[in-house]
C-alpha cells in the first residue's frame, strides 16, 4: 500500500475509466490486503493519466487519506495480532486434548505393537542382514523414503550454492566480493591448529567407523556423515580456506555429492526393479554381523555419510558468504 | 503376480529425474539445460504411453518398492487418475522450462542456471511422488522436497521483493509440513500403518466402532489445513500474489499450475484412499472447505480486479481458481470430485500458458508488467499476446477450451446435489466467472490497445523455444476443451479405481 492513491474522481464513470487504463488500487479497500501489502515492494506512483481530463480530479487532501489508511492499518494489525493469538491458544487446547485422547503410552495393546513392527524386529536380521535393525528399517525396507531423506538435503545444499555461493561472472554483483569472508579470516592460533591437528583425524575416522559399522552398531550414514563434517569444519576454521580448499573444495562436493546421490538412486533403481517383478538379484543378505554384509547397506550408507558430510561442510563455508 | 514393463513406468518417472538431478546440479549451463529438457521430455512420452496402457488396461495396480510385500515396504500405486495427472505435470512442467528460458537468461546468472535445473527436476520428481506414493510417509518426504525447491525457485531472482515472498512462503509452507506430519504422527499412532491401505481399513474399524473419534477428527483438521496452505486455498493465501508475482516466469509457471496441484492431488488421495469419504463426511470438513472455496472464488476475483500488475492480477486469479477446485472437493460426490480434478488439470494447462506467454509481454529493458506501460504489447509480440488471450479465454470458460470443461462440471455437479450448498456454488460459479471476464478483458483491452507507438520488448533469446510452448499450451487447452468427454470418462473411472 506504499503507492499513493492519486485518483479520488467524484463519478462512478470516470473511476470506471481510470480503473480501465491504469489500473486504480481504490478497489483494494474492499479485500482487507493488509499483511500483502505491508511487506511488498513500493510500486511506482503511475503516471499521471493522459486520457482522463485533469481537471475532472478531485483530490482528496492527502494528510486526510494518509491518516484514514494509517487507522485502517493499525485496526487490521490488531486484529490480525489478536486472531493470531487467540488460534494459537484454540489449538493449543485442541492438541492438548487430542494427546490425552491417544492410545496410552507403553501399552502392550497399543496399534503400532502390531504384525509391521514385530516382523521389522523379529525377522529383520535375517532378511535385511543388518544386525542394527534401524538400519535395516531406513535402508532396506523403507529405502525409498531414505532415497527421498538425502535428496532432501540435496536440496538444501542446492539452495544454499544458489543463494549463497559468489558468482565468478556474476558482473553486477561485484560489490559482493567484499562481503566474501575469507578475506577476514583469523590469524593462526596455536592453540586451535594444535588441537585441530590432533581431533581432525579422529574425528574423520570415528565419522568413517560410524558409517562403515551402521549396519552393525548404533549410527549410519547421517549421524556418521555429520561427524565428519564437524572435523571438516573444524580444520576449516584452524587452517583457514586456502589449506582445506587443497583437499575439500567445490569440485570435490561436486564429485561426492553427485556420485553418492546417483550411486544411490542406481542401486536402488535396481534393487526396486528387481523386487517388483520378482526377478533373482545378486543382492544377498550374507552373514550377519560381518562387514560386508546386509546387501547394499553397507554402502548405501557410504553414499548418505558422504551426501551428510558434503552438505554439513557447505552448509558452514556458505553461510559465511564466499565460495568453497 | 508378475508385472509387465509398462508397470514399471511410475518407477522410472520417479527415479529418472530424483536420479539425475544430482548429476545435473554441476554440469555446465548449457549441457544442463538439455538435460533437463531432455528428462522432462523423456517422462512426457513415458507419462503419454502409460496412459494409453493403463487406459486399455483398465485397472489400478500397485508396485512394491523393493522385495517386501505390503505393510514392511514402500509402494507405489497407479490408476487411469494417477497417470492422467502424471502426464499433465510432467507435460506442462516441460512446457514451462522451455517457454521461461529467454527469462531465466536474464534473471538468473549462466553459473546458476545448472542448480536451477537441478531444482527443476527435483520438483518434476516430488510431483510424480506424489502423484504415485501409496505411502503417507514418502509424501511427507517429498513434500519437503517440494517446498524447499519451491522456496528456492522463487529466491533464485534474487531481488528483494522475491527473497521477501521466498521467506513468507517458506514460513507459510513450513507450519504447513508440520501440520501435515502432526497429522501421518497421529495416523500412525492410531493404526500402526504408513501405507494408506492398511491406514484405511484400520480407520475404518475406527470409525464403525467409534473410538478414537477426537483424535480422528484433528487428524482431518490438521491434514487438510496443512495441504489447503500449501495450495492457497483463500485465508491462506497471503503468500501468494508475491511467490507469483517476483519469480522468474517459468517458476511462476510452474509454482501456479503444478505445485500447488500436487498438493491438491495428495489431499484428494488422503480424503479417498487413506481415511475414506463416507468417515469424511462425518467430519464435517467437506463444508469448511466448500465455504472457504467459495470465500476464494469471490475473494480471488475481486482482488484481482484491483491490481494493476500483470503477474499479480494473475497471482489473485489463481487463488480463485483454487478456490474452485476446493469447492469441488468440498461438495464430496462422486461428480463434485471429478469437477475438481478436472479443474485441476484444466488449470495446470492454462495458467502456465498465461505466465509464460505474459513473460513475452513484458515491456522495457527491464520487464515492465504494470498496467500503465503494457498499452498495445499484444500487438508488438502478437504469438504471445495470442497465447495470453487463449489462456485469459479459457479461465473464463469459453466453450472448446478447459476451463469450460470444467466449469460446466462443476456446475452440474451442483445442480445435481441442490440444497443451499449447490446453490451457493451456483451462484459463486456465475459471479467469479463475471468478475473473470471483467479483469481479464480490462487485461485484454490494454494489451491490445492500438497506440501511437508499440511498447518495446526486452531483447530475449530462445524466441523459437518460447513460440513452440505457448503454441504448445494452448493447443493444450484446446484438447483439454474438446476432449472433454474422454477426459471426464478417464477422470470417473480413475476415481472409482481410487478406493
Amino acid at each position: 500500500m506504499a503507492r499513493v492513491r492519486n485518483d479520488f474522481e467524484g463519478r462512478r464513470w470516470q473511476r470506471f475509466r481510470a480503473w480501465l487504463n491504469e489500473g486504480d488500487t481504490s478497489l483494494d479497500s474492499l479485500l482487507m490486503d493488509a499483511v500483502d501489502g505491508r511487506s511488498s515492494a513500493p510500486q511506482p506512483a503511475p503516471s499521471a493519466p493522459e486520457s482522463a481530463d485533469p481537471g475532472a480530479v478531485n483530490h482528496l487532501p492527502l494528510s486526510a487519506v494518509q491518516a484514514r489508511r494509517a487507522r485502517a492499518e493499525k485496526f487490521s494489525r490488531g486484529l490480525y495480532r489478536t486472531l493470531a493469538v487467540l488460534i494459537c491458544f484454540g489449538l493449543i487446547g485442541v492438541l492438548l486434548a487430542t494427546a490425552a485422547a491417544l492410545p496410552p503410552f507403553g501399552n502392550p495393546d497399543n496399534p503400532v505393537h502390531n504384525e509391521v513392527s514385530r516382523r521389522y524386529i523379529e525377522q529383520g536380521m535375517a532378511e535385511t542382514g543388518a544386525v542394527n535393525v534401524v538400519a535395516g528399517m531406513i535402508l532396506d525396507y523403507r529405502a525409498f523414503d531414505t532415497l527421498g531423506e538425502s535428496n532432501v538435503l540435496f536440496t538444501a545444499a542446492c539452495a544454499v550454492l544458489i543463494l549463497l555461493r559468489l558468482g565468478v561472472s556474476d558482473r553486477v554483483r561485484r560489490w559482493e566480493r567484499d562481503l566474501d569472508a575469507r578475506l577476514y579470516e583469523p590469524q593462526n592460533d596455536a592453540i586451535l591448529q594444535t588441537l585441530a591437528r590432533f581431533l581432525t583425524p579422529m574425528a574423520l575416522l570415528f565419522g568413517f567407523y560410524i558409517v562403515l559399522n551402521g549396519h552393525l552398531s548404533p549410527g549410519g550414514g547421517f549421524s556418521g556423515g555429520a561427524v565428519m563434517g564437524a572435523g571438516l569444519i573444524l580444520y576449516l576454521n584452524a587452517f583457514g580456506y586456502e589449506k582445506t580448499a587443497r583437499f575439500m573444495n567445490y569440485r570435490v562436493f561436486q564429485t561426492a555429492s553427485c556420485a553418492a546421490l546417483t550411486f544411490y538412486a542406481a542401486a536402488k533403481s535396481y534393487s526396486f526393479f528387481t523386487g517388483a517383478n520378482h526377478l533373482p538379484s545378486f543382492i544377498n543378505a550374507g552373514i550377519p554381523g560381518m562387514l560386508f554384509s546386509a546387501g547394499l547397506i553397507p554402502y548405501l550408507n557410504i553414499a548418505v555419510g558422504l551426501v551428510v558430510c558434503c552438505t554439513m561442510y557447505a552448509f558452514y563455508t556458505l553461510f559465511r558468504k564466499g565460495d568453497m | 503376480m508378475s508385472l509387465a514393463l509398462w508397470q514399471s513406468i511410475p518407477l522410472a518417472c520417479v527415479l529418472l529425474p530424483l536420479g539425475s538431478a544430482a548429476l545435473t546440479a554441476f554440469l555446465p549451463g548449457r549441457w544442463a539445460r538439455r538435460w533437463c529438457l531432455l528428462a522432462l521430455a523423456l517422462i512426457t512420452g513415458l507419462s503419454a504411453v502409460f496412459v494409453l496402457r493403463i487406459w486399455s488396461f483398465g485397472r489400478s495396480y500397485t508396485y512394491p518398492m523393493g522385495h517386501y510385500p505390503a505393510p514392511w515396504g514402500n509402494e507405489l500405486r497407479a490408476g487411469p487418475l494417477e497417470a492422467a495427472a502424471g502426464l499433465v505435470f510432467a507435460l506442462v512442467m516441460l512446457l514451462s522450462m522451455l517457454g521461461g528460458l529467454g527469462w531465466l537468461d536474464r534473471h538468473i546468472a549462466e553459473e546458476k542456471h545448472a542448480l536451477y535445473c537441478a531444482l527443476m527436476l527435483l520438483l518434476c520428481a516430488s510431483l510424480q511422488a506424489q502423484v504415485y506414493t501409496n505411502d503417507l510417509f514418502t509424501a511427507y518426504v517429498f513434500i519437503e522436497i517440494m517446498t524447499l525447491a519451491a522456496a528456492v525457485l522463487i529466491a533464485v531472482r534474487s531481488s528483494g521483493p522475491a527473497l521477501l515472498a521466498a521467506t513468507r512462503y517458506m514460513i507459510m509452507n513450513l507450519i504447513a509440513s508440520a501440520l501435515f506430519l502432526l497429522g501421518v504422527i497421529l495416523l500412525y499412532d492410531l493404526t500402526g500403518h504408513l501405507l494408506m491401505e492398511p491406514i484405511h481399513i484400520k480407520v475404518q474399524e475406527l470409525a464403525a466402532s467409534g473410538a478414537y473419534h477426537l483424535p480422528l477428527t484433528v487428524v482431518v483438521a490438521v491434514m487438510a489445513s496443512g495441504l489447503a496452505i500449501k495450495s492457497a486455498l483463500f485465508p491462506f493465501h497471503t503468500w501468494v500474489p508475491g511467490a507469483y508475482g517476483t519469480s522468474t516466469p517459468a517458476s511462476a509457471a510452474v509454482l501456479s499450475g503444478l505445485v500447488s496441484k500436487g498438493y491438491i492431488f495428495l489431499l484428494l488421495k488422503v480424503f479417498h484412499r487413506v481415511i475414506g469419504l463416507e468417515t469424511i463426511a462425518q467430519t464435517g470438513i467437506g463444508d469448511v472447505l466448500l465455504f472457504f472455496g467459495l470465500a476464494g472464488m469471490i475473494c480471488g476475483s475481486v482482488a484481482a480486479l484491483s491490481q494493476c500488475d500483470l503477474r499479480r492480477m494473475l497471482a489473485w486469479s489463481s487463488v480463485a481458481q483454487i478456490g474452485y477446485i476446493f469447492a469441488g472437493l468440498g461438495l464430496g460426490t462422486e461428480a463434485g470430485l471429478s469437477a475438481a480434478v478436472v479443474h485441476m488439470l484444466a488449470h495446470a494447462a492454462c495458467k502456465s500458458l498465461l505466465f509464460i506467454s505474459a513473460g513475452g509481454l513484458y515491456t522495457g529493458e527491464s520487464g515492465d508488467t504494470d498496467f500503465s506501460r503494457l498499452s498495445g504489447a499484444a500487438l508488438s509480440a502478437p504469438l504471445a499476446g495470442a497465447g495470453f488471450t487463449i489462456g485469459a479465454l479459457s479461465i473464463i470458460g469459453l466453450p472448446f477450451l478447459g476451463g469450460f470443461t470444467s466449469k460446466l462440471a462443476l456446475a452440474q455437479a451442483a445442480a445435481a446435489i441442490g440444497g443451499p450448498g449447490g446453490w451457493a456454488v451456483l451462484i459463486c460459479l456465475i459471479l467469479s466467472t463475471l468478475l473473470n471476464v471483467l479483469y481479464f478483458f480490462r487485461a485484454l483491452l490494454i494489451l491490445w490497445k492500438r497506440g501511437e507507438t508499440a511498447p518495446g520488448h526486452p531483447p530475449l533469446t530462445h524466441r523459437t523455444a518460447s513460440g513452440l510452448a505457448v503454441t504448445a499450451l494452448s493447443l493444450l487447452n484446446f484438447a483439454i476443451g474438446v476432449l472433454a468427454v474422454p477426459l471426464l470418462q478417464l477422470v470417473r473411472s480413475g476415481l472409482g479405481l481410487l478406493d
